[in-house]
């Protein structure tokens, strides 16, 4: 991105008097031209820009429900109505909303888990790893403060049980629940602090984004071998390659969200959100939207004191505990190898950490009874075992297999084990060997 | 590409087999003892066929006249449907005129007119359904405490958990009708006795299809030749219950058709925009190993 | 990029110019919604019709109703307001069209095409200056009809503009007498 390596060269009158005032156009030529992009990335890398249409997706959607949403406790509900029944294309726009923002959290998931898979957050991408930390946590904050806008009965309780995370805090807590909540129980003042921030959170979301996308451009995008790029053949120039690969994984991600918005746009919200909220009745069984599950799980596994610390106390810490996890994985990881593909043992214990975590959200939406308290207990462990544990002595003892000398010749050894069929690895001979 | 399918093959296979030992437990735990359930509904709902189901689905106009009917001829004596107005009923196939008609045929609470007064006067299309009740402290004094829901989005408000795996067949199988599914089976439910032991509270109904008990305060709300139907069909219970779960779920849901036809153009779309982009895709990067 | 160069440059270039096609034509689909949602919704434009009963009425009495979130007056004037309004030379007029709904577009803006015939005596009009909106006052100015205080226009017994800004006379909505005493607006 530093003016030194810019390969613009502005060749219109317009672009010259543009690039010697305000250089935007060399801007968006150096960073989503001539960026160069290792040749190797596979269809997890286009989550990044999946990612991004998607945040694009929620404030416009979101911005024109809001032309049509009332944020008062007697209003909201039936404004959310009128939007489903009277407005033109207000179902649409308020199922793309709703289920979109249940598609954001299945993109920002995978793009964490590829993060995972190939070491993406070590050194010297801890910076760039940390910020889309920040960025889940915003995204976290705003889709709860979105569920909340409705006012059904799971909108209700779900802020409830969510604000009562903070009288946990010993002394402060029930001062810092009064100070959210703006009085002694989730009411208008509430919600219309929600309102505000759900649309102010997702801006700052953009604003991070460009950090971390900045980020991203400083240090270089990570690739399926892990190792670094050493010289221009390992790597193409993102238009037209990275370009229109994302543009294709983009349109695969939207036929998915698609078929949700249009087939299935209630199977992931709960139907008690279609009755409005009463504050003098709980429903039988709350829960939170299924992105939340794991971590709910983790809340609710903690049913014993631990030494001073209450079981609620304890609940929330491992709650955050597990999300503060994410921020350290760069330094717990003690590895010297990035890629799984290179670590047999890594890439077993990453399989089941997620089906750890899958496991968690399961229970998260089941009954906190008999055994299923027990088995989120023990995933629970898994879960801190996983970082604590597994990342840091796995590093130190597991021998790696043979890393490739660079990424070129990866690509080259991949293509020749794919047989003779495929021409294009020999055809790529020009580019290929500098 | 291929490893990380198998990956997930595994993976699938893994949390298949913790959910099949979890349910499996649970299942144990819970000791049948008949008399005290503690897990509800005690059976789960029919899954009925629909004609709104599926990718395609459309109302039968004809089912949604017919539950209109059961809804203003029995439900409308206790329950509201505060969010559908006499308008849209038009989806329904009536015409304007039968529509102005229809809703001339309810009294609206409106004002307050230039004296300041309050007056009563005939509904117009632009009108909501009124309430049967002033409101819901009346609603509940009136129904032996219990308040009857508003029964505008009942059809997306009740819904029986379907428990893994099946909610997984359920994106597949496009499964989305467990409203209608258990307001027809609740309303059929009521003729079933209760096992010999159970305690029915006093002033409440046993139905083993009721969500959250043993029993329900709303009694048997339907019977046989009840509501009179003009064209031919069963006046029975469980047609009465097809009918009004049928309209329930279009006043829950009243652009459903609309979203379906939407979804398939949209979707059409993206499938041949995805193959063009495939293909180009293809071409931009042939004679480049990646 | 040479390497995509090597064949069939046709076939390549048809390939590209579909794809960019169709990438117009998504987002040209997916753009409508958000323009859709901003017209006026089913529930307003179901409100927009209401009956005005005018039985209390006598001469030199009016009365304002809400119509579309605007004043619709509905005033029945005196012998000598009509006899006014029937005087006025079309030539002398600022804007000769009737602005009258109920009427071709194009009719002149003769007193009986300001009403309704056989109920003459009766102005119907939205009372929203056609200037910039404001609400003229009634039965003021020198024409006895309507006075804009904001920027002084003024209209006649008929609701004709005849002097200041504003370019066109007030507006006569769709409306009927569907009795005697009854009108419908809209």
């Amino acid at each position: 991105m530093s003016e030194g390596h810019s390969t613009y060269t502005p060749k219109t009158g317009i672009e010259r008097w543009f690039d010697a005032r305000m250089p935007l156009p060399r801007l968006v030529y150096d960073s989503f031209i001539a960026y160069p992009v290792p040749r190797n990335l596979n269809y997890a890398w286009t989550f990044g820009g999946i990612l991004a249409i998607m945040l694009v997706a929620q404030i416009l959607t979101g911005i024109v429900l809001a032309m049509h949403y009332t944020a008062d406790t007697n209003l909201a509900f039936n404004s959310v109505e009128k939007i489903m029944r009277d407005v033109n294309s207000g179902w649409l726009l308020r199922y793309m909303h709703s289920n979109g923002a249940s598609f954001f959290f299945v993109a920002v998931y995978i793009h964490i888990f590829r993060g995972l898979y190939y070491g993406s957050y070590k050194a010297p991408r801890e910076l760039l790893w940390i910020l889309g930390c920040i960025i889940y946590l915003l995204m976290m904050a705003t889709g709860f403060m979105g569920y909340v806008l409705p006012w059904g009965q799971m909108s209700f309780w779900g802020a409830t049980v969510i604000t009562g995370f903070f009288s946990a805090i010993p002394l402060v807590g029930n001062w810092i629940q009064e100070l959210l909540l703006g009085g002694f129980a989730v009411d208008n003042p509430t919600l219309n602090r929600f309102f505000a921030l759900h649309y102010l959170l997702p801006f700052m979301i953009a604003g991070v984004v460009v950090l971390h996308v900045w980020a991203l451009h400083v240090v270089g995008q990570s690739n399926p071998t892990g190792i670094e790029v050493k010289s221009k053949t390992d790597t193409v120039a993102f238009t037209p390659y990275a370009t229109i690969k994302d543009a294709f994984g983009m349109i695969v991600f939207l036929f998915f969200f698609a078929y949700f918005v249009f087939y299935l746009p209630n199977f992931l919200g709960h139907p008690d959100n279609y009755t409005v909220a009463n504050p003098l009745k709980t429903p039988a069984h709350i829960v939170p939207e299924w992105y939340f599950l794991p971590f709910y799980a983790i809340l609710r596994a903690i049913t014993f004191n631990i030494g001073p610390i209450n079981s609620k106390l304890g609940g929330v810490l491992c709650m955050f505990g597990a999300i503060v996890m994410l921020f350290l994985v760069p330094w717990l990881d003690t590895s010297k190898v990035r890629s799984a593909v290179y670590r047999p043992w890594y890439k077993l214990f990453f399989w089941l950490f997620v089906a750890d975590a899958i496991l968690l959200g399961w229970l998260g939406s089941q009954p906190a009874e008999g055994s299923f308290v027990f088995m989120a207990q023990m995933a629970t462990l898994f879960y801190f075992a996983f970082f604590l544990i597994i990342l840091p002595v796995l590093g130190l003892i597991e021998t790696p297999r043979r890393l490739p000398n660079s990424i070129t010749e990866a690509v080259l050894e991949k293509n020749k084990g794919a047989g003779g069929g495929h021409p294009a690895g020999a055809n790529a001979a020009p580019e290929t060997k500098g | 590409m291929k490893k990380i399918l198998t990956s997930l093959a595994l993976l699938g296979v893994f949390a298949a087999g913790i959910g099949a030992v979890g349910s499996v437990a649970i299942a144990a735990e819970e000791a049948h003892n008949a008399a005290a359930p503690t897990h509800f509904p005690i059976h789960e709902p029919k899954e009925m066929d629909w004609s709104f189901a599926g990718p395609f689905g459309t109302y039968d106009k004809a089912q949604l006249q017919r539950g209109l009917k059961v809804y203003k001829e029995v439900c409308a004596a206790c329950h509201s449907m505060n969010l559908v107005a006499f308008r849209t009923l038009e989806d329904l196939g009536y015409s304007e005129a039968q529509i102005k008609s229809l809703s001339a045929e309810y009294t609206i609470h409106d004002g307050p007119n230039d004296a300041g007064d309050m007056f009563d006067r005939p509904g117009k299309p632009s009108d909501h359904f009124p309430a049967p009740f002033a409101n819901e402290e009346a609603a509940a004094a009136s129904n032996g405490g219990a308040a009857p829901p508003d029964m505008s989005l009942l059809a997306k408000a009740r819904g029986v958990e379907r428990g893994f795996p099946r909610f997984v067949f359920d994106i597949f199988t496009q499964y989305a009708q467990g409203g209608p599914d258990y307001i027809h089976s609740l309303l059929t439910g009521y003729d079933e006795t209760p096992p010999a032991g159970m305690v029915i509270p006093e002033g409440t109904h046993y139905n083993p299809y009721f969500v959250s008990g043993v029993s329900l305060k709303m009694p048997k709300p339907l019977s046989d030749g009840q509501v009179t139907y003009d064209d031919g069909s069963p006046q029975t219970v469980d047609q009465y219950s097809r009918d009004v779960s049928a309209f329930l779920m279009w006043a829950a849901e009243p652009h459903m058709e609309d979203r379906k036809k939407t979804g398939f153009r949209v979707l059409v779309f993206l499938l041949l925009f995805g193959a063009l982009m495939y293909l180009t895709k293809r071409k931009v990067w042939e004679g480049v190993a990646h | 990029m040479s390497a995509i160069d090597t064949q069939d440059p046709n076939r390549r270039d048809f390939l590209y110019v579909a794809t960019g096609m169709a990438a117009v034509v998504g987002a040209g689909a997916f753009a409508w919604p958000f323009i859709d949602q901003m017209r006026p919704d089913a529930s307003t434009l179901a409100l927009a019709s209401v009956e005005v009963d005018v039985a209390s009425l006598t001469p030199g009495m009016s009365l304002i109703v809400k119509w579309r979130g605007k004043p619709v007056v509905v005033r029945n004037r005196t012998e000598q307001e009509m006899k006014d309004g029937e005087a006025v030379n079309l030539a002398d007029l600022k804007d000769p069209i009737a602005r009258n709904a109920n009427l071709p577009a194009d009719a002149p803006a003769t007193d009986a095409n300001r009403t309704t015939p056989g109920k003459e005596a009766w102005m119907v009009m939205v009372q929203v200056c056609t200037h910039l909106g404001c609400i003229p006052l009634g039965q003021e100015g020198d024409f006895g009809g309507w006075f804009c205080p904001c920027h002084g226009s003024v209209y006649d017994t008929a609701g004709r503009i005849r002097q200041g800004p504003a370019p066109e006379n007030m507006a006569v909505p769709v409306f009927k007498f569907i009795s005697d005493t009854k009108i419908l607006i809209g």
